[in-house]
């Protein structure tokens, strides 16, 4: 099984095409745009939920179910449609490929994501630090006005829409949908507490959905091929294509888009170069980006890639962001490392997180060098349960997880670790 | 959560150049009226550009006045954001992303290659004002590991001895090129593309340029 060519969405991931109008519309891209929106707003939530298609950006989400909560009818407040570009997450590297190479492919999907939604006007959040990626997302924004497919009466369909690109400034807590919303507002990225959830109150206090580039980009294809394409890939409640990112210890690390529910192995032997020194010199891969828990080799050899098999398997899809990591690496170090990672983007409104993170990157750093007890495990794991759910956002769970997987996982080498420190330690008296 | 327990640096008078105030007003429009505030983290760093690369305390409030803000709400965006230099760096300002991915692949090396050739510490700015090495956290290029920004743009696929080079270049003023340092692909794999060759290719390929 390896994806066909003719199925990939993201025929210009690479780059090796022109990412401007002219070329994405000879990929495809605004082609029919006004025929889809004329299939009207129920029908393409419709669609898009028989489609079963789900976020993309870590939760995933049903996409279709998130769109139909917008009001139908508007009491006067308008709608908006915020697209989460703001790609922070460690071993993540997709939507940055999107917007730099594909951008009109996203544009297309926020005007009919947007007239989905009644909204008519869409704010696209980059984070800050892709600066190159928003300079050719806006030029491809000024190409989508000139050509009158977005605007006024964007692509003839009578339906007046407009996209602005709004950068960010470095904070990691904006990619939380609330905190992007304060963050557009102008002020600091904290997140809110819900509910009111922003398809109620968001933006300004209007109604508003966010939802991630990956997610908005594939949804002209979806309508535009038919459902039964789409879910006639992957398995069921986990279909259509997902872009992998593939990063660390492979031979040929890369992005690259794949069927819903490839084999792990099968992803990194094909498409990564296999792992560097052989699939035998595993030691654990991290499946969904930082925040979701690390999995031994052992677990690697036949987990598919979807939501609900890494679900099972006390892990997640996340943002199918793929860290391999070898046995030449010190697994500790690496989860400590994200450990710091957090206590860095804690946004510091919450006490559980704002301390529970800084508390767990102290702990961890000792347990890299073996300087503890071995009741400090039980005690670490215990202060996750006590961060995990009892902060406004996510974040905290999101700290908290990583270590819950080396502990699962990896506790004879932590405590392989405090022996033989305590061990050099009597040794040095 | 980012610590900036630092006084506010100060500069004197600040004032939008005329260009600059054109350009702050197209941000501004952006949102909704009433909603300039929108425009803040857009102002900012117009800001921070016209001052080379940091903020004055001056240019914080004259943001805050320009938009109609509490001058404190606009110092809480400034010090909250990791993109907004309250101190003066360098004319090269070397990030180096340090989170796991790039970690992994030698992120550690590529900061020590940094330090050794500059002989500065993180977050000193060299004798001569070119140069200041911070590390960051993910960057967001991971395939590209390990990577660094330096001001606007990426440099990635490196290596120590590509950072030092670098470092000689950008101090003689030579360009360097941006994006992968090893001609390779964007994120494709290093040996080349496996998918997408079945995609009909196109002259004019615009992939070099911005």
């Amino acid at each position: 099984m390896m994806l066909h060519d003719r199925d990939r969405v993201f025929t210009n991931l690479y780059g090796v095409h022109d990412w401007r109008r002219a070329g994405a519309q000879q990929r495809g891209v605004w082609d029919g745009t006004k025929g889809l929106l004329e299939l009207g707003r129920d029908e393409i939530v419709q669609m898009i939920k028989d489609s079963e298609l789900r976020g993309r950006g870590g939760a995933g989400f049903p996409a279709g179910l998130k769109w139909s909560f917008m009001p139908k009818q508007s009491d006067g407040r308008p709608s908006y449609l915020v697209v989460n570009a703001d790609e922070s997450e460690p071993g993540s590297c997709k939507d940055r490929e999107i917007l730099r190479n594909d951008p009109h492919r996203l544009l297309e999907g926020c005007l009919v994501a947007g007239f989905a939604m009644g909204a008519n006007t869409c704010y696209i959040y980059v984070r800050g630090e892709y600066f190159l990626e928003a300079e050719r997302l806006q030029h491809a924004v000024d190409e989508a006005y000139d050509a009158k497919l977005i605007g006024k009466n964007a692509c003839g369909s009578g339906w007046d829409y407009d996209i602005h690109v709004h950068r960010g400034a470095g904070a990691y807590i904006c990619g939380e949908e609330t905190a992007l919303l304060e963050s557009l507002e102008g002020k600091k990225g904290q997140p809110r507490l819900k509910p009111p959830f922003p398809a109620a109150v968001g933006l300004y206090g209007c109604p508003t959905t966010v939802t991630n580039v990956e997610t908005i980009a594939v949804a002209p294809e979806i309508l535009r091929r038919g459902v039964s394409w789409w879910t006639g890939l992957g398995r069921p409640k986990n279909t259509g294509t997902k872009i992998f990112s593939i990063s660390g210890h492979v031979q040929q690390p890369c992005n690259v888009e794949e069927e819903m529910g490839i084999p792990l192995k099968q992803l990194i032997e094909t498409h990564a170069g296999g792992v560097r020194g052989g699939w035998d010199n595993l030691q654990a891969i991290i499946p969904g980006g930082s925040s979701v828990p690390c999995l031994p080799n052992t677990i690697c050899n036949d987990i598919l890639m979807d939501f609900d098999s890494l679900r099972e398997a006390k892990s997640g899809l996340g943002t199918a962001a793929v860290i391999v990591i070898d046995k030449s690496a010190d697994i500790v170090e690496a989860i400590a490392n994200l450990s710091h990672f957090y206590m860095h983007e804690s946004c510091g409104q919450c006490t559980p997180c704002r301390e529970g993170t800084g508390w767990m990157w102290r702990v961890m750093t000792r347990m890299v060098k073996g300087q503890a007890s071995i009741s400090e495990i039980d005690d670490l794991l215990d202060v996750t349960y006590q961060v995990e759910g009892h902060t406004i956002c996510a974040l905290g769970d999101a700290a908290a997880w990583p270590i819950q997987g080396l502990i699962r996982h990896f506790r004879p080498e932590m405590e392989r670790r405090i022996l033989a420190y305590r061990r050099d330690a009597q040794a040095a008296e | 959560m980012r610590v900036t327990s630092h006084p506010r640096a100060e500069a004197g008078d600040f004032a939008f150049t005329a260009e600059n105030q054109t350009r702050a007003k197209t941000l501004i429009d952006r949102y909704p009226a009433g909603r300039q505030a929108s425009a803040v983290i857009a102002l900012l760093d117009l800001a921070q550009r016209q001052s080379g690369g940091w903020l004055p305390k001056e240019a914080i409030e004259y943001v805050a006045e320009m938009l109609d803000m509490a001058p404190i709400r606009v110092h809480e965006v400034s010090t909250f954001y990791t993109m907004f230099n309250l101190r003066p760096v360098g004319k090269h300002l070397i990030q180096v992303c340090r989170t796991t991915p790039c970690w992994l692949r030698g992120a550690a090396d590529l900061t020590r290659a940094c330090q050794d050739k500059l002989g500065v510490g993180l977050h000193e700015n060299t004798d001569d004002g070119l140069f200041t090495v911070v590390e960051v956290e993910c960057l967001g290029a991971c395939a590209n590991a390990p990577m660094v920004q330096i001001n606007d743009q990426y440099y990635e696929d490196l290596t120590p001895e590509r950072m030092a080079e670098i470092i000689d270049d950008l101090k003689a003023g030579r360009d360097v090129p941006i994006g992968p340092q090893t001609g390779r692909q964007c994120s494709a794999p290093p040996d080349g593309p496996k998918t997408l060759t079945d995609v009909p290719a196109r002259a004019g390929n615009g992939a070099d340029k911005a």
